[in-house]
């Protein structure tokens, strides 16, 4: 280390007193495997789901299932779970700049005069 | 002190017959051109990164001059509509892509970040010279659909323009820009991964100088945008190439849906282009007027707010492009949002000055010249996101002149201020102080010149991109092309006495202007690894007595 | 304080730490952190943040696809479900399964890694990558089945299956020739969806080759496990988009069971 020991009190090289920060987490292989099986069982349901005529809640239901499997991957697999604020705050300002750009754009499709919508 | 109030100038230079450059700096590291071009070193790719970006700067300038050229006369007599075409597309490809999305972050934020940070390096520099690469990729792309006959769709490749109506090489030109558009996307990666993981002991978030703040949000913006810029030319170049359909009406696609696409990106990027200038200047104000930046939170928080709300507004890019008329007013009501932050910026700026003691070194002049000219291009702004005010103004070149005066004359500006400011620190050397101050004088004269008649003409209804016009508007266009001249040779001499200063520049020291920031406490040029030991922070940044205290003791222990 | 690893990548939970000899190696064995970085924590934390940042990156960049595939789903939805009903259900569904398959081994190889278990890193990344390559043969397969039905947009492709189902033994409604057009929208969607997905797929089959070699050489066995960790983060999220292409493609308007 380049720096002098008197100055390690105040000196946190892995930010570990920062909210950034968090401890590396190992998920356990049970934990995976349930993980597993849940995609797996919600495969089958998104699939079976869509020959039940919902009407307008076919959609809903197929996006929904797949945000459902979505989340438990990022939580879990990827270890968002365990990761610091700051890793989460990330994966969500990707989704919500994802959304601004589906509503904003929106806006203009929805209510023009001559659309298809 | 006394002596100090009277004089004109912050500058302390060391002893000339003594000082010397620093036998052991980062440009002396090492030797042989491979190593600069396998370097890791963020001040050596920034070096890099401003040899091409300069390169590119005056072959954009000399379509500039061109176009300025042909448009002297009403008459069509210098060159054909579709060779005209093809010079304000170049122009435009080459100033937004591969000048002022990179200018300052590629380069001066490239050398300071890590610096201001109290880091060695950025958090990848492997990652950093691949972002240089893929812009010199993207450059010579650009080149290449140059050479091989020209683009020209504008630098909006609108659709379906681009997809149907052209033959010239848009895909080529589409290509450079996807390359260069991740060239951007790592250079933001980096800064935020590096703002976030690699500060010094307590360097909090609030002693961030304001240069980092303005940087992370501009590389925000490049990180969330620049792919989107990226699907949408990639689906233009398949629309192009296979005839896919989503943008071509015959085949029931929207070629809006690429308006939307594309701005949602490109005008956040006017965010990543200016919010880095913007840094330059509250770096420069505070320094020369001896004042931390007044309201320091406000300006921080309101780069933050410029790059949020950047997002809301594109579409007032597309008000006569037929988007529904609710969605415009939405639109229109949310650009107004952005002149909030935007003159937090300007007030704080202004209130530092306040009772500041001011100096009028170069940086400081390009930096009036920046609030002036930034101000009333921001102000135009607001017109021209006034759903009445922009139907009649927008694809005039009352627009022209907008932009140029937020992008030429506020992020040029910036970006010379802060070539000036930090040069000493860059290369060891002084620039020569009165013919610097004569180019900046000349810049701020010859952009007026050109670019305030095109308000007027714009107004009056001179459309843009028209090689031809009405004899009545000759007279403005004269004085716009005369501006011009002047602004070239605006821009020539930095370039010829800042070569020369690379070996007959006075010696600079450690801190010619007295500043606060890390970077400046350090030796120039710097060492490889920046500081021989993590510097510790215990002060809030601008805090210029902390800086005199330290000098006063220093001078104490020598002596 | 259990389940995790301190900065000095000593294992203080004993029962998961089968190999008493790695926990007592020397701390010169593991790879040094690089010299900008002032520690392997911070080093490992700004790799994994670095990743993330690229994954959000690719968020918006799929986001551009999406939606695109909103819009002219709601525009044109009786072509967008007639031509969805040619997709190939099963082989998708089970692309779906091979694709949860081999996320869940790089989970476990990224365990592995963690509890510095060489062979059995080897292993599962062997079988990421196997189940990887199954995927893009599947997708080949359906690709192919599209070509033969004159299902590629470009000058090729054929609406005569929309406009004129029961010639081809296809119980459907058939649609006006314009509507019909449309599938040719839908197809492109289709191509441009899986085929960037496919292609990270690909890419990412190539960057696990090369991390099978490394891990083969004891690499990341020793306490660096940043290098697996962030493919993990690559590869799940590949899944991810997969997770979400297959009911929006796939599974339009299917119809009930008879």
């Amino acid at each position: 280390m380049a720096h002098p020991a008197q100055h390690s009190e105040a000196h946190d090289p892995p930010n570990v007193t920062n909210p950034e920060h968090a401890e590396h987490h190992i998920v356990t292989p049970l934990q995976y495997a349930m993980v597993f099986a849940t995609l797996l069982v919600f495969t089958g349901i998104t699939w079976g789901v869509a020959y039940i005529p919902l009407g307008p809640l076919n959609p809903v239901v197929a996006v929904g299932i797949a945000c459902f499997k979505a989340v438990i991957v990022i939580l879990f697999f990827m270890h968002v779970k365990y990761q610091s604020r700051l890793i989460k705050m990330t994966v969500g300002a990707g989704f919500f700049t994802f959304l601004i750009l589906v509503s904003m754009t929106l806006t203009d499709y929805m209510s023009r005069a001559w659309g298809l919508w | 002190m006394s002596t100090e109030a009277l004089s004109n100038t912050i500058l302390q230079l060391p002893d000339q017959s003594t000082a010397t450059i620093p036998k052991k700096n980062y440009i002396t590291n090492e030797h042989g051109l491979l190593s600069w071009l396998l370097t890791g070193d963020h001040k050596r790719i920034a070096m890099l990164y401003l040899i091409s970006i300069t390169f590119f700067f005056f072959i954009g300038g000399a379509f500039a001059g061109l176009i300025r050229l042909e448009l002297l006369t009403p008459q069509p007599d210098l060159v054909s509509s579709d060779t005209y075409n093809k010079f304000f597309t170049m122009h435009g490809i080459i100033m937004v892509f591969l000048f002022l999305v990179p200018s300052v972050p590629a380069t001066l934020g490239n050398f300071l970040m890590p610096i201001m940070l109290g880091a060695r390096d950025l958090a990848f520099p492997k990652i950093n010279l691949l972002s240089w690469y893929l812009y010199v990729i993207g450059g010579i792309l650009t080149l290449a659909a140059l050479v091989l006959g020209g683009v020209d769709t504008g630098w909006t490749f609108t659709t379906p323009l681009s997809t149907h109506y052209l033959n010239t090489h848009v895909v080529t030109a589409a290509t450079a820009i996807f390359v260069a558009g991740f060239s951007s996307i790592f250079t933001g990666l980096n800064f935020i991964v590096t703002i976030h993981r690699m500060r010094a002991p307590g360097m909090t978030w609030f002693r961030m100088p304001l240069f980092v703040w303005s940087h992370y949000a501009a590389s925000l913006l490049m990180v969330l945008g620049t792919p989107v810029l990226a699907i949408s030319l990639v689906l233009v170049g398949l629309e192009r190439l296979v005839g896919i359909g989503v943008f071509d009406p015959t085949k029931g696609g929207d070629p809006l849906l690429f308006q939307h696409l594309f701005w949602f990106y490109s005008h956040p990027a006017v965010y990543i282009m200016i919010l880095p200038g913007m840094g330059v200047i509250s770096e420069v104000i505070s320094t020369f007027s001896r004042k931390r930046v007044f309201g320091y939170t406000a300006v921080a928080f309101s780069s933050v707010a410029i790059a949020l709300f950047g997002f809301f507004v594109w579409a007032h890019h597309m008000f006569i492009m037929g988007v529904s008329n609710y969605s415009a007013l939405v639109f229109s009501l949310l650009t107004m949002l952005v002149a909030v932050p935007s003159a937090i910026k300007i007030f704080n700026w202004t209130f530092t000055l306040q009772k500041g003691s001011i100096t009028f070194e170069t940086p400081m002049l390009y930096a009036f010249g920046f609030m002036g000219l930034f101000t009333m291009g921001g102000l135009t702004g607001v017109f021209l996101g006034s759903l009445g005010m922009d139907i009649h103004l927008t694809e005039t070149y009352f627009i022209v002149a907008h932009f140029h005066f937020v992008m030429v004359g506020g992020m040029l500006m910036a970006f010379l201020s802060g070539i000036h400011f930090w040069w000493p620190k860059m290369t060891g050397r002084m620039y020569p102080e009165s013919l610097s101050k004569l180019a900046a004088v000349t810049t701020f004269i010859g952009f007026n010149l050109t670019f305030l008649p095109q308000f007027i003409v714009g107004y009056l209804g001179m459309p843009r991109r028209y090689h031809a016009y009405p004899p009545e508007y000759q007279v403005l266009n004269v004085l716009s092309t005369a501006g011009a001249t002047v602004l070239g040779v605006g821009y020539m001499l930095p370039l010829l006495y800042l070569g020369w200063s690379l070996k007959y520049g006075a010696i600079a020291g450690n801190n010619p202007w007295q500043a606060t920031g890390l970077e400046w406490q350090i030796q120039s040029p710097p060492l490889t690894e920046n500081f021989t030991e993590i510097p510790i922070v215990d002060y809030e940044a601008y805090d210029y007595e902390w800086l005199a205290n330290k000098t006063k003791n220093e001078v104490t222990t020598v002596g | 304080m259990d389940n995790t690893i301190t900065s000095t990548h000593v294992l203080h939970d004993q029962e998961l730490m089968p190999h008493e000899t790695a926990v007592n190696e020397p701390h010169s064995v593991l790879p040094q952190h690089l010299h900008h970085f002032e520690t392997e924590e911070q080093q490992r934390e700004a790799g994994s943040f670095g990743m993330w940042l690229f994954l959000v990156t690719e968020i918006m960049f799929f986001g551009g696809l999406f939606f695109a595939y909103l819009l002219y789903r709601n525009w044109y939805y009786p072509a967008f479900a007639a031509a969805s009903e040619q997709l190939n259900v099963p082989e998708g569904a089970a692309n779906t399964a091979i694709l949860i398959t081999s996320g869940f081994c790089m989970a476990l190889g990224v365990w592995a890694a963690e509890v510095r278990r060489k062979k059995l890193l080897v292993v599962m990344l062997v079988l990421t990558t196997l189940f990887g390559i199954a995927f893009i043969g599947v997708k080949y397969d359906e690709y192919h089945e599209k070509w033969e039905h004159h299902h590629i947009p470009g000058a090729s492709f054929s609406i005569a299956e929309f406009v004129n189902p029961a010639a081809y033994n296809i119980k459907e409604e058939p649609l006006s020739p314009d509507m019909a057009q449309h599938t040719q929208l839908f197809f492109f969607l289709y191509f441009a969806m899986t085929g960037m997905h496919a292609l990270h797929m690909i890419i990412g089959i190539g960057i696990l080759l090369w991390l099978i070699w490394r891990a083969n050489r004891g690499e990341f066995s020793a306490g660096y496990v940043a290098p697996i960790e962030n493919f993990g983060l690559y590869w799940h999220f590949v899944d991810i988009v997969w997770l979400f292409l297959f009911p929006l493609l796939y599974l339009i308007n299917r119809h009930p069971l008879h």
